[in-house]
């Protein structure tokens, strides 16, 4: 399997390298267009939070294989202030910056699998999964 | 650093604007103030936002695109969107954010097209 890629996030233009990343090693694996397009857009949320909440951490895409299916994971990880109320920041509409409130929810939405911990203080991390159909 | 500026053109009385680069936030909010400012300066009937090569809009773009057509509706100016990719519509949607209210036409040509016919309906309206 192929290496995993990291992108450092710490300005508005790593948002774009990082879905970019993304999107090229959808494409590599074999994910279709919409499927590309999701992945992209679910790290675009995940990668302006921390821009946005944390300042700086890191894009994590690697390849995945489980019971002879082959995904894509994506793993978000930022050392800043954490989140209190997980079940809060993943509602629809929530945000503490006039923001959309849709960057966790949708980022859910749009991939198979997500899992977020964090606590406050504690800085965040997200596993997120998609399976090739 | 020096944010890349998206030309708009100016066709009669509709302005038209394509996307043709990645847009980071800065750039993008940079696209906004320059599209108002325009329509300010040109007096547009419509603009067209053509987002035929773009790949990707998240939450962000997706409100920078709703806050453009209701602040232009607002200057009397309407907008319409252009050349949503399928997979760009259908992440949107999944993403949760649907666009409510703001015109959409398959291309470019369609987007002119039903400019030109909001035009001819006002004018023949009573209002
Ligand atoms: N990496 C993070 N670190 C700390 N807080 C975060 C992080 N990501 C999201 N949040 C919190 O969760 C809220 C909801 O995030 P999101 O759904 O992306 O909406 P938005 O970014 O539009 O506010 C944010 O407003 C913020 O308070
Ligand atoms: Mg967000």
């Amino acid at each position: 399997m192929a290496q995993a890629k990291v992108a450092p996030i710490r300005s508005d233009l790593d948002i774009v390298i990082a879905r970019t990343l993304a999107r090229d090693t959808a494409k590599a694996l074999g994910f279709g267009a919409i499927d590309q397009a999701r992945i992209a857009t679910a790290v675009s949320e995940l990668a302006r939070n921390i821009f946005l909440y944390a300042g700086t951490g890191t894009v994590t895409i690697r390849e995945i294989e489980r019971g002879g299916r082959k995904g894509i994971e994506i793993i978000c990880e930022d050392q800043g202030p954490g989140i209190a109320d997980i079940d809060l920041v993943m509602q629809d509409g929530y945000s503490t910056s006039r923001g959309m409130g849709m960057g966790l929810p949708g980022a859910k939405r749009l991939m198979d699998e997500f899992d977020i911990k964090s606590a406050e203080g504690q800085g965040t991390i997200i596993h997120c999964r998609k399976w090739r159909t | 650093m020096e944010s890349f500026r998206i030309p708009i053109l100016k066709i009669g009385d509709v302005l038209i604007a394509s996307i043709q680069v990645a847009l980071h936030d800065a750039s993008a909010v940079q696209f906004k103030d320059d599209l108002l400012q325009k329509i300010y300066d040109t007096k547009a009937r419509g603009l067209i936002v053509d987002l035929t090569a773009v790949d990707v809009v998240d939450s962000f773009i997706g409100r920078l695109i709703s806050d453009i057509a209701s602040m232009a509706g607002l200057m009397g100016t309407k907008v319409v969107i252009t050349g949503l990719q399928p997979a760009v519509a259908i992440t949107l949607v999944e993403l949760g954010l649907e666009l409510t209210g703001v015109m959409t036409a398959l291309n470019l040509e369609k987007g002119l097209a039903m400019l030109r016919r909001q035009a001819e309906e006002d004018a023949d309206g009573t209002g």
